[in-house]
């Protein structure tokens, strides 16, 4: 299997893949399937996607992590994937600032500010794009993997808000955010649940080695 | 001597238990099965016998009503795909799917309550009770989307009135066919069913409020809330209930669906006000559809403040949201 993951058509078939969804929802807008209130088509359809490409950008780790299934060469994608939960993040964003609110910043920033799923989702976006900005290797070069990886953990939280931000503006019928914060707190769960059982497996050292345990453990 | 042969039957010709309780869905089976030979279409009258009814047939000799707009009635398609109708799922496009074998005849409405002649009316009854009017009404969600919809149907006050409530009557409370098997997707819903709805007696007596049983020419697309439903104009659109079967005259105000979900959210009255947001989104512009953008400035009462708006003189609408 991992010598299938690292030819080097994989990334191509992965990037494609990855494009798939804007593709099928393009095709549907020629074909007159975004119905009557296409606003709301494109920005449940990229939301979507963005939880969707969070939640397979953090099962890389816990894959890779899983012996038996020889996957570690997943780590080849993981920027591509959370590249690409950026990439619909700010679909979904342009759409609500260009068709929902017209472009009326000051209507998004009342917004942002009032209204709890929009402070929660517009978070989890913004957090977002330090992240995409420093994704390229030489960037993690520059600021030294441990700094890099403190960063990229914000991830998490993006994962987490994104979930209440859906969680919040339903009316009535939680299952698909409730199924979503499932998922998250799986794959979540599994760092936190590594984290500890890596803690107690080191030997205890002294006080200044424990100010960077999180080096070693996190993933 | 009167001989009377015994029966030939044996036990083993007796019907099995199972299958005489779901003879039903035997007949259904058999019918499946014998689909290779059969009309699919004879197939199906035998499983649905009558099912649709009601489903656009067209309505003849409909009279111009009053309070019509000359805004441009949106496209019957996008009317009939679009649907806020929980018990057949909580996606817009779930009710105009789920709802095709809904069964809406034979069909009464119960009318009971602080009345002096309670009665049940027949579908038959209802659509005769006064000549159909075709009335063009805008139609706004709470969702801040909105359409333009000609509805058929009549003032609600013409049944009121055949009823005659009695002075402890205040409010009207109504509520919508509730069935799991014919709404599976029931579960789903998050919402205590069957729904229910309520209005003042002077609302619902308003000559804007509607009891109607078509849209576009013909009788109402299940989706929409065959085979009769309420239209209030003036209010969200959750206020206008579908798929009638209960109207009881009562005295105290009567518990609504949305309110019971999120009292907070969504109130007793909820009349059109741009001014009041919904603790979740601006109520200030609404999408009219079908369309991109949300730039149609929402009008107060839904533009039916000159009709409406002495109804609730004195009243703080911000508390009475």
């Amino acid at each position: 299997m991992n010598r299938l993951l690292i030819s080097k058509w994989a990334k191509v078939v992965v990037f494609v893949l990855c494009l798939a969804p804007l593709g099928i929802l393009i095709w549907e807008g020629f074909h007159g399937d975004w119905g009557p209130n296409p606003t709301q088509f494109l920005e449940h359809a990229t939301g979507d996607w963005i939880l969707r490409f969070l939640a397979i950008t953090l099962a890389v780790s816990p894959l890779r992590k899983i012996k038996i299934l020889g996957l570690t060469q997943l780590i080849r994608f993981r920027r591509m994937l959370g590249l690409f939960a950026f990439f619909y993040a700010f679909l979904h964003f342009s759409i609500y600032l260009g068709l929902d609110q017209v472009l009326d910043f000051r209507g998004v920033w009342a917004d942002v500010v009032k209204r709890p799923y929009i402070t929660v989702g517009f978070t989890g976006f913004v957090l977002m794009i330090p992240l995409a900005i420093t994704s390229t290797a030489g960037m993690v070069r520059r600021m030294g993997y441990r700094r890099w990886q403190m960063l990229h953990r914000a991830i998490y939280v993006s994962a987490v808000a994104g979930v209440i931000h859906f969680y919040w503006l339903v009316k009535s019928d939680v299952h698909l955010p409730l199924l979503y914060a499932v998922i998250m707190a799986v794959l979540l769960g599994w760092r936190l649940f590594a984290w500890f059982s890596d803690r107690g497996r080191r030997p205890a050292r002294g006080a200044p080695a424990r100010k960077e345990p999180a080096t070693v453990a996190a993933r | 001597m009167l001989l009377k042969r015994a029966p030939d039957l044996k036990y083993s010709d007796v019907t099995p238990r199972e299958i005489y309780l779901n003879r039903r869905k035997f007949l259904y089976g058999m019918g499946l099965a014998g689909g290779l030979a059969l009309a699919g279409k004879s197939v199906a009258n035998l499983a649905f016998p009558s099912a649709r009814a009601y489903a656009a047939t067209s309505l003849p000799g409909l009279v111009k009503g009053p309070f019509s707009t000359d805004e441009k009635v949106t496209p019957e398609q996008a009317v009939a795909t679009y649907n806020n109708y929980y018990e057949f799922g909580t996606d817009k496009g779930d009710p105009a799917k789920n709802a095709q074998k809904f069964v809406t005849s034979p069909w009464s409405v119960s009318v009971e309550g602080e009345v002096a002649k309670p009665r049940k009316f027949t579908m038959e009854e209802i659509l005769k009770l006064a000549p159909l009017e075709e009335r063009i009404y805008r139609h706004r969600c709470v969702e801040a989307w909105s359409i333009v919809v000609p509805w058929v149907g009549y003032s609600f006050s013409t049944l009121v009135k055949l009823v005659e409530p009695n002075s402890n009557a205040r409010y009207v409370a109504f509520e919508t066919y509730f069935d799991k098997k014919q709404m599976p997707l029931w579960g789903r819903a998050g919402i205590q069913l069957p729904y229910v709805e309520g209005l003042r007696l002077d609302e619902a007596m308003h000559p804007l409020a509607l009891l109607c049983v078509g849209m576009y020419g013909e009788t109402l697309p299940n989706q929409d809330g065959a085979p009769v439903r309420m239209v209030i104009p003036w209010k969200y659109g959750f206020k206008s209930i579908k798929s009638l079967v209960k109207i009881k005259f009562v005295k105290d105000q009567p518990p609504t669906t949305w309110n019971i979900t999120n009292a907070h959210e969504y109130g007793f009255y909820s009349n059109v006000n741009p001014a009041v947001d919904h603790p979740r989104w601006s109520q200030a512009r609404e999408i009219r559809l079908p369309g991109y953008f949300k730039n149609t400035k929402t009008q107060m009462y839904n533009g039916y403040g000159d009709q409406v708006a002495s109804l609730y003189n004195g009243m703080d609408l911000k508390k009475n949201y």
